[in-house]
């Protein structure tokens, strides 16, 4: 495989941790803002106007979030299909399990499940989202009725058990693919220390469970009050 | 003890391999593991078939020879031993044990459990080693003072054997632990500083074109490694590396 | 009877080897680039040779029968590596660990080489240091010592109890580095099954690839033979399983003799044999002996107890045990010279006092040491009043910081835990002090043939000392071959390469594939380890830690049956294409069953006890080691004439100008 890209397996792995680190970030503003919904619609409202709107965000922001995602996405598949190639020939009797956790072993699975729910998640909000601002060149963010449409549209999303159900699954996956990813993305940059380390584990481990139970408590929040 | 075996049998690096199943009688629980497999094979010679292959040498866990997967493990159930330290206490009567050879595209079976880990010794010349001509006239050993710590992490890293278990454990059949820890103990030392980005810039490159797979950080390689050599390695290798890809003079 | 001649240079002790340097030929950088030399084992010794070799400019080509150079045996040495740099200001100097070395191999080693050998021991930590070697350091960040038997100095430098291993990968990186440059060319898997000679000149070799069985032809203008003892003649021995006297004996065969092969060290401190099934037999590095006292119970039911099950070593009382080595030599105490305990223990088990179930095993307590650390640990972290649980913790603590590897490997094996209980042990073979006859230039008797290492006879004498075969091996190969090799490769420097087509070439390889297809075709009933355990039984109950002329001349008889039997009887599986273990197995104990042989012949003839040999009709009244000076203050140098029982002895005579002496007493 050598340096593909001109890249090797320690460049790969640190812009493999370099884009999770900006996805992080990402994540938990996203859930600090969604939060807001549950807190009070208005702020939620206030607040969505501003993200779907403000140049900067709209422009600078997404697309470089656009740009995380899909690298994260296209290396670490790309990084999968170099693992496997490194053995082609299976052990009959394996038992990984009594060595790294199964979060560890399977963020391509978690990832995928990650990647599916994203289609859906684009189709629920970010489709309908650039149709009405972008081709309808509504910018106003108001619905019939001369209110802020965000936290509405919200709301109807989750009266269907079946997409909350599927929002809650995903959730689950995002957790499992944060146990791991956490503190891996400090360890491929190479930040480890025997006083910090212990601690970042600990950090890693609190995010990877809030974060997520956030997303989960707000869809669950508007299937119930929907 | 009475056991049943099932071991990989391949003759050559060309040939196709298979599991074949032997069963083998009066093991002591106090003999290694090694010796076990030396039973086994007296029994197949004195039947007249082909003995099964498989690297050893020192018997006490230190040259790194032994390289066997048993029952879905690198050097078996045990932690911190190599597959001559493993003994057979550690398994139960009538058990069925699974022997198969280091599985890595790097390390291809030159038959039954032997494979070429001669990628490992590439690495090593690409820059394992301080650039020092023997001479009577090196400067004095207590010339430059090492802090303990340094010296005993350094040590620690040092201590590798080279046995190819992280490799053979890793999912990714990457050999990041084997090559961190030589990275390691250079960098961590005075004299090995001066050329430590070349170095880590160097391995790297070799350790990828040997065709080992990236590493994700799953931590199996130091769970399973029989002399404890540890993640930190690792990212202290990241660290260099990645410092030594940045400075605009490598 | 011919004169060997030593080629010692004239002068002063102190000045020979600087006076021999400055005189001997020289090749110049230019030329070195036309020279190729083989070297053959990549130990401490070869790995260091051919490292320094390359570096100066020689095309290298070496050869190793492991994966990987890094694997050679010294890897496995745990104790330390001697140096006289009185880094502790105790009063070491190069003349006393000189006078150490020789005293403690029992006045039977050539004291010029040896003086060049401590001459040389500080070179080896400098450059160690310098490759990278993480040495022990204390808390300034300068370098720890630690004590070794048979000296009242510290001057062994370690790395926990891996020093060989540190050692050994410090050598073979600075290898590796000449591999990446082209100028070493690295032969895994190969085995040296002969050596050429051309115009009575060593000019190649030849050698089997072992993965694929192809016969090759390797010629260069010098050949270095670096492969280590021949200890493996016990069969259970602390060698490793492919540790063999083949590329040794090959050379014997072609007329390179062969020195002092009786010498050999059985190693005090070694994990008691538990059954047929074992294979090899660990060691515990003689560092142990630091802090361990040695005993065995002072009442035989105490020891029948023990062995039955019924009483633990803990449970007798101080007054209740033999500390006997402190007993005997109370001015060494547990640190005599490893010939001197390895026979004390088998005194006692001889006696009846074993403590474990084959009756061969004597305990090494480290309760007081651990006790004794335990206060001083109490006192540094300021804990008063500490209870007698406290300070077995931090003394366990401290034990293990030191011996934490050791004890390990101790339970694993044995299923024990040592900081609890005393461990066991009891003396195994070792290392061989004989080997191929090697002059002060390390040549053998074969013109530009070379023996390094442990594979040589010169400097330990009849007894090593603990800590001295690091030293030994890399002193050769960074620091004596490198030097003297030039004097002879100065007059090759027209030769040119040399062809691998010669009837010389043609002929040996020839008679190498017709060994090994007699092998093959042999089709017999038993496979190679059944005669090896049979040759290994012979050889340590009547070559072993004590010999007569009776058992000597049973083991000769004996010997030669085992060998013709061999060749009637033995089987190896498979074929010569490819990788076949049994193969390589066999042509490893051919050559044991020949040696042996000869083993047993010496031992004969040197009526006398010194160091490692003991010889039963030789001893003081007290069961000590008896010399005759008068008589046997020689080297024994065997040329190879067709049958072991047909070798020829030449003596090479061995003058002590610079020490007197004397019978050996660490009382």
């Amino acid at each position: 495989m050598s340096t593909t890209n001109g890249m090797t397996s320690i460049t790969r792995k640190f812009f493999m941790a370099l884009s999770g680190f900006f996805l992080l970030v990402f994540l938990l503003q996203h859930c600090v803002i969604n939060m807001l919904s549950v807190i009070s619609p208005e702020m939620f409202n206030t607040v969505s106007h501003f993200m779907g709107t403000n140049p900067m965000v709209q422009f600078a922001l997404q697309p470089v979030l656009a740009f995380g995602v899909v690298f994260h996405l296209g290396m670490g598949i790309m990084l999968e299909l170099q693992n496997n190639n490194a053995r082609s020939v299976k052990y009959a009797m394996n038992k990984p399990g009594e060595n790294a956790t199964w979060m560890s072993r399977n963020m391509i699975i978690t990832g995928i499940m990650i990647m599916l729910f994203l289609g859906l998640h684009f189709y629920d909000f970010w489709l309908p989202e650039l149709n009405v601002k972008f081709i309808q060149g509504d910018m106003s963010g108001l619905n019939a009725a001369g209110e802020f449409r965000y936290f509405e549209e919200l709301q109807h999303k989750f009266h269907d058990p079946i997409r909350t159900g599927l929002y809650v699954v995903s959730f689950l996956f995002l957790a499992l693919h944060l146990l791991h990813g956490f503190q891996s993305a400090f360890q491929s940059v190479g930040f480890r220390h025997n006083k910090y380390t212990p601690m970042i584990k600990k950090l890693g481990d609190i995010y990877a469970i809030m974060v997520p139970l956030g997303f989960v408590t707000i869809a669950v929040f508007h299937f119930l009050n929907a | 003890m009475d056991l049943t075996l099932k071991i990989w049998r391949q003759k050559n690096r060309e040939a196709k391999g298979e599991m074949k199943s032997y069963p083998i009688k009066g093991v002591s629980p106090d003999s290694s593991f090694l010796e076990m497999m030396d039973l086994l094979n007296n029994e197949l010679i004195e039947k007249g078939e082909d003995p099964v292959a498989f690297d050893h040498d020192c018997r006490e866990g230190i040259c790194g020879s032994c390289s066997m997967y048993i029952n879905g493990e690198a050097h078996g159930p045990d932690r911190m031993v190599t597959t001559c330290q493993l003994h057979m206490r550690k398994f139960k009567d009538g058990e069925t044990i699974h022997i198969e050879p280091w599985r890595a595209n790097a390390f291809p079976v030159e038959k039954d459990l032997v494979v070429d880990r001669s990628s490992f010794d590439r690495i090593m010349n690409a820059g394992g080693f301080v650039s020092v001509n023997t001479s009577g006239n090196t400067q004095d050993a207590n010339a430059t003072p090492i802090p303990k710590e340094d010296a005993d992490n350094a040590f620690d890293a040092a201590t590798c054997i080279g046995c190819g278990a992280c490799v053979a454990t890793c999912k990714n059949a990457s050999a990041m632990l084997f090559v961190s820890a030589k990275v390691s103990q250079l960098a961590l030392l005075p004299q090995g500083r001066p050329e430590a980005k070349r170095r880590a810039t160097h391995m790297v490159e070799q350790m990828d074109h040997e065709g080992f797979g990236n590493c994700t950080n799953t931590g199996a390689c130091e769970v399973e490694c029989p002399k404890g050599i540890s993640l930190e390695n690792i990212a202290r290798m990241n660290r260099e590396y990645l410092s030594a890809s940045m400075s605009s003079d490598s | 009877m011919t004169k060997l001649d030593a080629k010692i240079p004239e002068g002063p002790i102190a000045e020979k080897w600087t006076k021999h340097k400055n005189e001997i030929n020289v090749v110049n950088p230019a030329n070195k680039r036309l020279i190729d030399i083989i070297v053959v084992g990549t130990g401490l010794a070869g790995g260091s040779a051919a490292a320094s070799l390359a570096e100066m400019g020689y095309n290298v080509k070496a050869f190793c029968f492991q994966d990987s150079p890094r694997r050679a045996h010294s890897i496995a040495a745990q104790g330390g590596i001697n140096a006289a740099k009185n880094y502790q200001n105790d009063g070491d100097s190069t003349y006393r660990l000189f006078y150490d070395t020789v005293k403690g191999g029992d006045y039977r080693s050539r004291e010029a080489n040896v003086y060049r050998l401590a001459e040389v021991s500080a070179n080896i930590i400098d450059q160690c240091v310098a490759q990278g070697v993480p040495f022990a350091r204390d808390y300034g960040g300068l370098l720890d010592n630690r004590s070794f038997g048979g000296v009242l100095v510290s001057r062994t430098f370690y790395a926990k109890g891996q020093t060989g291993q540190q050692l050994l990968l410090g050598a073979y990186s600075a290898m590796s580095r000449q591999i990446g440059k082209g100028k070493i060319k690295m032969y895994n898997r190969h085995e040296m099954l002969d050596v050429v000679k051309v115009d009575g000149k060593a000019r190649g070799i030849i050698a089997r690839d072992l993965v694929s069985g192809k016969i090759e032809r390797h010629s260069a203008h010098a050949v270095v033979i670096c492969s280590g003892g021949y200890g493996n003649v016990f069969f259970l021995s602390t060698n490793a399983m492919g540790s063999n006297v083949t590329a040794a004996w090959k050379i014997h065969k072609k007329g390179a003799y062969f020195a002092n092969p009786c010498y050999t060290q059985i190693h005090p401190t070694c994990i008691p044999r538990s059954g047929d099934h074992q294979s090899k037999l660990t060691l515990m590095s003689e560092s142990l002996r630091n802090d361990g006292r040695i005993w065995v119970p002072k009442k035989k039911e105490d020891v029948d107890a023990i062995r039955a099950g019924k009483l633990k070593p803990t449970q007798l009382k101080e007054d209740e045990r033999d500390y006997y080595l402190e007993r005997r030599y109370p001015a060494f105490g547990n640190l005599v010279p490893r010939d001197v305990a390895s026979r004390a223990a088998k005194e006692r088990c001889d006696a009846g006092f074993g403590v474990n179930k084959t009756g061969e095993a004597v305990y090494l307590d480290f309760s007081s040491a651990i006790m004794r650390y335990g206060k001083e640990k109490a006192t540094v972290d300021g804990i008063e009043n500490a209870s007698d649980k406290e300070i077995r913790e931090l003394g366990e603590g401290v034990v293990e910081a030191k011996y934490g590897n050791l004890f390990q490997m101790y339970e694993k094996i044995v299923d024990e835990n040592p900081y609890k209980t005393p461990m066991m042990i009891y003396p195994a073979v070792h290392y061989t002090m004989g080997g191929i006859w090697v002059d002060y230039n390390l040549m053998t008797s074969i013109e530009g043939c070379y023996a390094l290492g442990e594979a040589n006879f010169s400097d330990h004498g009849a007894n090593r000392l603990g800590a001295s075969a690091l030293m030994q091996g890399l002193a050769d190969g960074y620091f004596v071959l490198p030097y003297t090799i030039g004097d002879y490769l100065a007059n090759d420097i027209r030769t040119g390469p040399i062809s691998i087509d010669s009837p010389e070439f043609v002929e040996a390889e020839k008679v190498v594939k017709d060994d090994l297809n007699k092998l093959i075709n042999n089709k017999g009933t038993h496979s190679v380890d059944y005669f090896h355990k049979r040759l290994g039984k012979v050889m340590w109950d009547k070559v072993g830690m004590a010999r007569n002329e009776k058992g000597l001349k049973e083991a000769i008889a004996e010997i030669q049956q085992i060998r013709k039997e061999f060749w009637e009887d033995v089987r190896v599986p498979g074929s010569v294409d490819g990788l076949n273990p049994e193969l390589e197995k066999a042509g490893r104990v051919a050559d044991f069953l020949e040696l042996g042989e000869l083993f047993a012949k010496d031992a004969l003839e040197r009526n006398e006890s010194c160091g490692g040999h003991f010889r039963e009709e030789s001893q003081t009244e007290e069961g000590e080691a008896l010399r005759h000076d008068d008589q046997y203050a020689y080297v024994a140098a065997w040329e190879y004439t067709g049958e072991p029982k047909d070798a020829v002895l030449h003596k090479e005579e061995l003058e002590f100008k610079d020490i007197e002496l004397k019978q050996r007493s660490y009382k």
